[in-house]
């Protein structure tokens, strides 16, 4: 599952670019093909308020304040593509993959419906069709079919700002490291994603602290797998255990009880 | 043993689990046609609830004195248990059907519930849960088929499964030791959303402890209830052997409690008044704080009501135990994004025709199978 930083694509999204345009969420939308759903006032700019089946990404609107003037920042929310998925050590039949490429993949012919991804993903970032009588789990891709032909994902290639700096993860961390390094005081010492869950093939730099954006702080910086493999691992020896203090047990318990036969 | 015949079939209360159980098929019938949104609650942030909950996690925990019982009789040779065997093994078989089926029509696609046999993913627990639920369910038919073979006179068979019971039920024990632990394991992915009250990398064994608590109870409980309801008393010394059994799986399971709760987030965090908090006290209070305090008395040893009491008390206890873990543990966490969950009335009545189901299958059992031993003459 650990994937080769050099080869593997990720994202850096620097929060401080984005205008709020919402270009990568209509591009998602028409690269992805997914519906269009009528959405309500909500009091909020952010359209529709939270991710689901029909939305890999939005921009959520966070508004703030600072030295009494409100500050708007633009939140851009997706799959992470955790370097180890969480999601994918969950899934019971492997239809969740950490692919060469990066991209976490979802294959449905597989899929049973379980949802235990949705519950361990740290982000909660998979979805569910719940309207549906036979539902996929939905999520991001990292257009992983257009990772396969050299092209950038979709939300990319359409943002007009760069906000987003797609590449080897690598250079990608690399580049959110210089950029923190060669602009003293504009963003706030944090990469996130860079230890978030284990390492995430998606990472943020801000300028605004990232609890103040709505960004989860819960999130461990362990790679999640190993919260499970840490019991399954252990598995072997439980059975040997078992299966041994249980035949000793038995035989002389056996013994005991022919011996009190015998007296009686 | 002999079969109880003479049982009457149609009692009220039967006839309204009957009912509940068409009720139930309705409803299945509903969330096949429709799915899962159109019958549940369930959404986004909330991906399990109610069935997973109680009929998953309780279902499964209930039946553990299927394999403590068996156990006790096949591999320690205590032969005083041998007259409730046959009932903890149907019990636990009941109680793991109750979670298969529920588990069958939780998926989003129930037509594919095979595929874990075929498609092997060791790194997830729930794999290993679900390769558990089919080997641990063919287990128990298995333990339970000399009453089958004996009914229809199948001599040979009955000789055959009689002679590898005891591999079976060594099996079987290993089968739920692990299956237990690792309902609890599931949840050690989940250090960001369920709370530190119930978090911690010992989910596992205190799952599988209060299994034990709640498997004993369960067995005595049922000693009891059918004791009364098909007209022969149970075994005292039997009864307050599993008092003793769960006393001391009680004592171990609060120490284990107080002593993870001290770690992690400290002793306080019990009483801080939120609603975790307050559950987590509601939980500790009737799964054992209270069953020890009946248990201290000698009095209550010597009393089948107030033995029913404790019974009650720790098998409600832990199930409340069960849905902290898989529902009010993980609420505020879950619920953060403003989403909320409360099962839908047809999550109620799934869950109750569930119950039901088991409840009349076991008696039916009773009635045309040696389940129980003969009424002391």
């Amino acid at each position: 599952m650990a994937t080769n930083d050099k080869k593997t694509k990720g994202v850096l999204v620097d929060l401080t670019r984005c205008i709020g345009c919402r270009g990568c969420q209509v591009a998602c939308k028409s690269w992805n093909e997914r519906s269009v759903t009528p959405t309500a006032v909500s009091g909020s700019f952010t359209n529709p308020k939270q991710l689901n089946a029909d939305t890999y990404t939005h921009i959520r609107f966070v508004e703030n304040e600072k030295d009494g003037a409100p500050v708007w920042s633009f939140v851009k929310d997706q799959c992470m593509h955790c370097k180890e998925p969480a999601c994918a050590s969950a899934c019971p039949v492997g239809a969740l993959k950490k692919t060469a490429s990066g991209a976490v993949t979802y294959t449905f012919e597989k899929c049973i419906g379980c949802r235990y991804c949705m519950l361990a993903c740290p982000f909660y970032i998979p979805k569910y069709e719940w309207s549906k009588v036979l539902p996929w789990v939905q999520k991001c891709t990292f257009c992983s079919e257009r990772l396969g032909e050299d092209k950038q994902p979709a939300c990319v290639k359409v943002c007009p700002t760069g906000t987003m700096f797609f590449g080897n993860l690598d250079d990608v961390n690399g580049e959110a490291e210089k950029r923190i390094k060669q602009n003293p005081g504009k963003y706030v010492n944090h990469i996130y994603g860079k230890e978030e869950a284990g390492g995430t093939s998606w990472i943020y730099l801000s300028a605004v602290p990232f609890d103040a954006l709505g960004f989860n702080m819960k999130v461990m910086r362990v790679k999640h797998p190993d919260l499970t493999w840490n019991y399954i691992s252990k598995i072997p020896a439980v059975v040997g255990l078992v299966l041994t203090a249980g035949a000793v047990t038995w035989a002389i318990t056996r013994r005991m009880n022919a011996e009190k036969g015998d007296k009686s | 043993m002999k079969s109880h015949s003479e049982i009457k079939m149609w009692t009220p209360s039967t006839v309204l689990f009957v009912l509940l159980i068409a009720l139930g098929g309705i409803v299945i019938a509903y969330r096949l046609l429709y799915g899962l949104g159109a019958a549940t609650n369930l959404n986004d942030r909330f991906p399990w609830g109610l069935w997973i909950g109680i009929d998953v996690l309780g279902g499964v925990a209930m039946a553990a004195g299927g394999f403590l019982i068996a156990g006790a009789v096949y591999i320690l040779n205590w032969k005083k248990y041998k007259p409730i065997v046959r009932p903890a093994i149907l019990n636990a078989f009941f109680g793991y059907a109750l979670a298969a089926t529920a588990i069958m029509f939780d998926i989003g696609l129930p037509h594919r519930i095979w595929h874990p046999v075929v498609m092997w993913q060791i790194g997830s627990v729930m794999w290993v849960v679900a390769i558990h639920v089919v080997l641990y369910t063919t287990t128990l038919a298995t333990e339970s088929s000399p009453m089958v073979f004996e009914k229809f006179k199948m001599r040979g068979a009955l000789r055959a499964v009689e002679k590898i019971m005891v591999p079976i039920v060594l099996f079987g024990i290993l089968l739920s030791v692990l299956h237990q632990s690792s309902l609890g394991a599931v949840y050690l992915i989940t250090p960001g959303k369920l709370s530190h009250l119930w978090y911690n990398s010992s989910l596992p064994t205190l799952f599988l402890i209060s299994a034990i608590m709640m498997g004993l109870s369960m067995v005595s409980l049922e000693s009891i209830i059918s004791g009364r309801a098909f007209g022969h008393a149970p075994d005292k010394d039997i009864l307050s052997g599993l008092a003793r059994g769960v006393l001391i799986t009680t004592v171990v399971y609060l120490l284990a409690k107080i002593s993870f709760l001290a770690t992690g987030p400290g002793i306080g965090a019990a009483f801080a008044g939120t609603m975790e908090a307050n559950m987590y006290l509601l939980e500790m209070a009737v799964s054992v704080l209270l069953p020890l305090a009946l248990l201290a008395m000698k009095s209550t040893l010597e009393s089948e009501s107030r033995l029913l009491l404790v019974n009650i008390l720790v098998v409600v206890g832990v199930l409340i135990n069960r849905m902290n873990v898989s529902i009010f543990g993980v609420y505020r966490d879950q619920a953060a994004t403003g989403m909320s969950y409360f099962p839908s009335f047809m999550e109620f009545i799934v869950t109750l025709s569930f119950i039901s189901m088991a409840v009349v299958g076991f008696k039916i059992s009773v009635k045309y199978f040696r389940v129980l031993p003969d009424p002391k003459a």
